[in-house]
């Protein structure tokens, strides 16, 4: 069976493994979740369990149509709601719990959020351009340069890499590892960077 | 107090003594060799502390051998044992840097703290 939880991220500090050596890691605030619908394939078309972040605060600003769907189920409301496809004769159903002790330490991890949005960023952030020199003289610093030939396509090609808006796209991090397990408080210690700002958040998943 | 603030302070030690540029210190570290662990000293003159709480770390110069040895220790690892301090010299700057150019006497000399306040 495949895992998944809706984590929100809370900051990156440091630990040490067994070694002795630094691991930096990335908090995740993994839950408790819960499983708030339970799609099947005679019903919705295929299989999936919708889970919800458990609001800390009950609920209380939730929507109307959120409070609706949560009653509908049989669940307080939630904070956050997530979909993760599962097979048919997946166990989990409407009202179970899904928490961080599901995972096990050292295992590996797919980590999906929200990037940082960076705005209208320039080529050479948004696509790692070289630029041009800063100094002596140099009269071209950040600009893209050249985008196509004037007679020969007199056009731009579709694609070409130019400024634009960057960040606040889905971005998935694979092979994450788990260094940590705090069951108690539902707390999960991913080695590295997660994608998004602390307080976004992400999905956890992990392939049987 | 939050989360990661909390898990910071529960893996900072406490048990440590307080150190300070110009100090000569023996840093006690553990030594894992194959399945042994054992215990190996390693005595010099902390002439660098960077970071704060949790990630604090100190460089250790010591001459070895007539060359100049210099490591660096995460404060917080597991990995050191304890830690003595054996004298504290007298610097007048956060980072000794500058005794890496000087080499035998010169390097070594440095003076005691001064003395202890006898108030309070």
């Amino acid at each position: 069976m495949s895992k998944g939880i809706i984590g929100k991220k809370l900051g990156m500090t440091q630990i040490f493994n067994e070694k002795g050596q630094i691991v930096p890691v990335t908090v995740v605030q993994a839950g408790p979740c819960v499983v708030v619908q339970r799609k099947t394939a005679a019903k919705e078309g295929y299989d999936a369990v919708q889970i919800g972040f458990v609001d800390p605060q009950g609920g209380k600003r939730a929507s109307k149509p959120e409070r609706g769907h949560c009653e509908k189920h049989g669940v307080a409301p939630v904070r956050v709601l997530r979909e993760l496809r599962v097979e048919a004769s997946d166990p989990l159903k409407e009202g179970d719990s899904v928490l961080a002790s599901q995972f096990d330490e050292k295992t590996k991890v797919h980590v999906t959020g929200i990037s940082k949005g960076k705005g209208f960023a320039g080529v050479m952030k948004r696509h790692h351009f070289k630029g041009g020199r800063a100094s002596h003289g140099s009269m071209f610093h950040r600009a893209p340069g050249s985008i196509g030939g004037s007679s020969y396509p007199s056009r731009v090609w579709p694609g070409m890499r130019m400024g634009g808006h960057m960040g606040s796209e889905q971005v998935t991090v694979r092979n994450l590892e788990i260094a940590k397990v705090d069951a108690e408080n539902n707390l999960l210690l991913i080695k590295g960077a997660v994608p998004g700002p602390k307080g976004g958040y992400v999905v956890i998943k992990q392939e049987a | 107090m939050n989360i990661i603030d909390r898990l910071e302070s529960a893996l900072i030690r406490k048990d440590l003594p307080k150190i300070s540029p110009g100090d000569t210190v023996k840093v006690h570290v553990k030594v894992k060799e194959g399945e042994k662990e054992r215990i190996q000293i390693f005595q010099g003159v902390v002439i660098s502390i960077r970071g704060g709480g949790l990630r604090t770390s100190f460089t250790v110069r010591k001459i070895s051998a007539g060359v100049g040895v210099e490591r660096i220790f995460p404060l917080n690892s597991p990995t050191i044992d304890h830690l003595d301090v054996m004298r504290s010299g007298k610097v007048r700057r956060a980072k000794l840097y500058f005794l890496r150019e000087k080499l035998g006497k010169a390097g070594r000399l440095k003076e005691r703290r001064r003395v202890e306040l006898p108030n309070e």
